[in-house]
């Protein structure tokens, strides 16, 4: 899958290279900013850190 | 091309052409079988690869995210409190400070039982300072304990106990890990340690008296007076909670405090939190 989308990039060896790089730099990045913050809020019920179980 | 008599090169030769061959064809049109074993293969390493992924979020992102949003609550209160600039106390920083207890004697002489602390606007309204965390070690305390106070701005007052010098209990509630790991070192406090808490009014000295481990449901250590409801509070304390042991929400560590003198705005901060108050204001 990975192997089939590289060769699918245009341009030489290193071009291609670079493309990839920042794809997945931008990949992380979402993830890190809007992704994670999500899934984080979505489990808070049971990460929930203060005395009693009312303040949430 | 003509053959060798033998034909044994010609063998050889051709076992070398033919191999490499049909390699580059098996490259090119793999069995449907071997390609979708190959793309679930892929997708798994994925997953693996995002579930690292937000735990690193979660035990470094998040810390560099909170640390940012802390400084900046910090910078915005020591600009509404307007507080003086200090050179040196009168005792002096490092060898020349004086003992945290000396000065507790010193400060109640002169200026007598603190006031009542105020809330100010918006909700980040004081700054705590504890010197067995580090010299330098001073986090914004904001009101409410919500997520969005713990995550962002590190220490959350519960609104619901009392404020700094009236009679009663001062608590409050931090990550121990993850979003600026406020109160990572909770369990570190020994006798004789003493914590900072500057409002607008002054500078509030409390000194450390013991720590337990309780369940999260335990919530009569936020009554007035810790684990006696009900009870009529004649003394001022400060009770820290957060979470125990680390990197597990299973139980609650509570590190209670007792309030043992008080300076005003305009007379400086203790010795001992002098180098960190004068870091807020850079």
């Amino acid at each position: 899958m990975y192997a089939w989308m590289f060769r699918a990039l245009p341009g030489p060896l290193w071009v291609r290279l670079l493309i990839s790089l920042v794809l997945v730099a931008g990949i992380i990045l979402l993830l890190m900013m809007y992704v994670f913050p999500w899934v984080s809020d979505q489990l808070s019920l049971w990460t929930q850190s203060t005395i009693g179980l009312v303040t949430r | 091309m003509s053959a060798p008599p033998d034909g044994s090169l010609d063998a050889m030769l051709d076992a070398g052409a033919v191999e490499p061959r049909r390699r580059r064809q098996g490259r090119r049109r793999p069995s449907r079988g071997a390609a979708v074993v190959g793309v679930i293969g892929e997708l798994l390493i994925t997953v693996g690869l995002l579930v690292l992924l937000f735990v690193a979020w979660e035990l470094w992102w998040t810390n560099l995210e909170a640390d940012r949003s802390q400084d900046e609550a910090t910078s915005a209160l020591v600009e509404t409190f307007g507080a003086p600039d200090v050179d040196a106390g009168p005792g002096g920083i490092g060898s020349d400070a004086r003992d945290a207890g000396d000065q507790a004697a010193e400060d109640a002489d002169e200026f007598g039982s603190p006031p009542a602390a105020s809330l100010t606007d918006p909700g980040t309204f004081a700054l705590m300072y504890v010197p067995r965390f580090g010299d330098d070690w001073v986090r914004p305390v904001t009101s409410g304990v919500g997520l969005d106070v713990l995550n962002n701005l590190g220490i959350g007052h519960y609104p619901e106990t009392q404020l700094p010098g009236e009679p009663g209990n001062f608590a409050v509630a931090a990550h121990r890990q993850t979003h600026g790991q406020v109160f990572y070192n909770i369990d570190k406090l020994r006798d004789g340690d003493r914590v900072y808490v500057q409002t607008r009014e002054g500078f509030y000295q409390y000194r450390y008296t013991g720590t337990e481990i309780v369940a999260p449901s335990q919530v009569d250590v936020l009554a007035p007076v810790p684990r006696q409801a009900g009870a009529e509070p004649s003394a001022s304390v400060l009770t820290m909670t957060s979470c125990h042991p680390l990197y597990t929400t299973r139980e609650r560590i509570i590190a209670y405090a007792e309030l043992e003198s008080f300076r005003p705005a305009d007379a400086g901060p203790q010795d001992a939190i002098l180098s960190a108050y004068q870091n807020t204001r850079n």
